[in-house]
């Protein structure tokens, strides 16, 4: 298991990519997972950036856990911010015409499709976010 | 990382990108159409080198669409199966004109 702690803010999101992307690449990860999961990853914490401290900043852990036999990776995020549970949030219409759509509420619903699981507790005042996926 | 390299003939535009679009460097491909946008009737989009694309990227994309609807046409070609997929999953692939 490795983590990382960092403050959850949009121009740290490269660190984070890079740490994520890090641990796949030792893993041997395919590119097309690790493509999905950079999607899931990117969209999550942007979100996190965008409103668990919303005015103000606070930071965010990164945690990576592998494991074998099937191959799966589980990438936890865990912010002190405002509980949000995007496990329960709508999917958007995705059959709406281009004038019909709006631009929110795509992130979540990209990142839960690009993973295979995606699982939310809010414990001590924490959100604890896991995304789990086989590669 | 993107490089966005455009070409203008007459009034088709053709954005060839090269690398990431997302979170990060939408904001240049948005600043980029913006400013090109008003001479063209065709847009073409070439993401033969384009590895990745974000929420951020295509809200770029679906407001270029928009624009495009109103005063012409757009669409992108030599999109790879990672992005296609995305395409699916989010009901862009209805949105956009993809060959």
């Amino acid at each position: 298991m490795r983590e990382i702690t960092i403050e959850a803010k949009i121009e740290n999101l490269d660190e984070v990519l890079g740490f994520v992307d890090g641990q796949l690449e030792e893993l041997e990860c395919p590119m097309k997972a690790q493509m999905q999961i950079d999607v899931a990853v990117e969209e999550i914490f942007v979100n996190i950036a965008s409103y668990a401290y919303a005015p103000g900043v606070g930071d965010a852990v990164v945690r990576f856990e592998s494991s074998q036999d099937p191959a799966s990776v589980t990438i936890t995020f865990i912010d002190s911010g405002v509980p949000y549970d995007p496990v329960q949030k709508d999917d958007p219409d995705v059959t709406l015409s281009a004038e019909e759509r709006g631009i929110g509420g795509l992130g979540i619903y990209m990142a839960k499709k690009a993973m295979d699981d995606m699982k939310y507790v809010y414990r001590d005042g924490q959100n604890i976010l896991s995304i789990s996926k086989s590669i | 990382m993107l490089n966005i390299n455009k070409k203008l003939e007459d009034k088709t535009l053709t954005v060839a990108l090269e690398g990431r679009l997302d979170t990060t460097t939408a904001p240049q491909l948005e600043a980029e159409l913006k400013s090109a946008l008003p001479e063209v009737t065709s847009l073409v989009m070439d993401f033969e080198k384009l590895e990745y694309i974000s929420s951020a990227g295509l809200r770029v994309l679906l407001s270029a669409q928009k624009t495009m609807n109103k005063q012409g046409e757009m669409k992108l070609i030599h999109v790879n199966d990672v992005i296609n997929e995305i395409f699916e999953v989010t009901g862009f692939s209805d949105i956009l004109n993809i060959e």
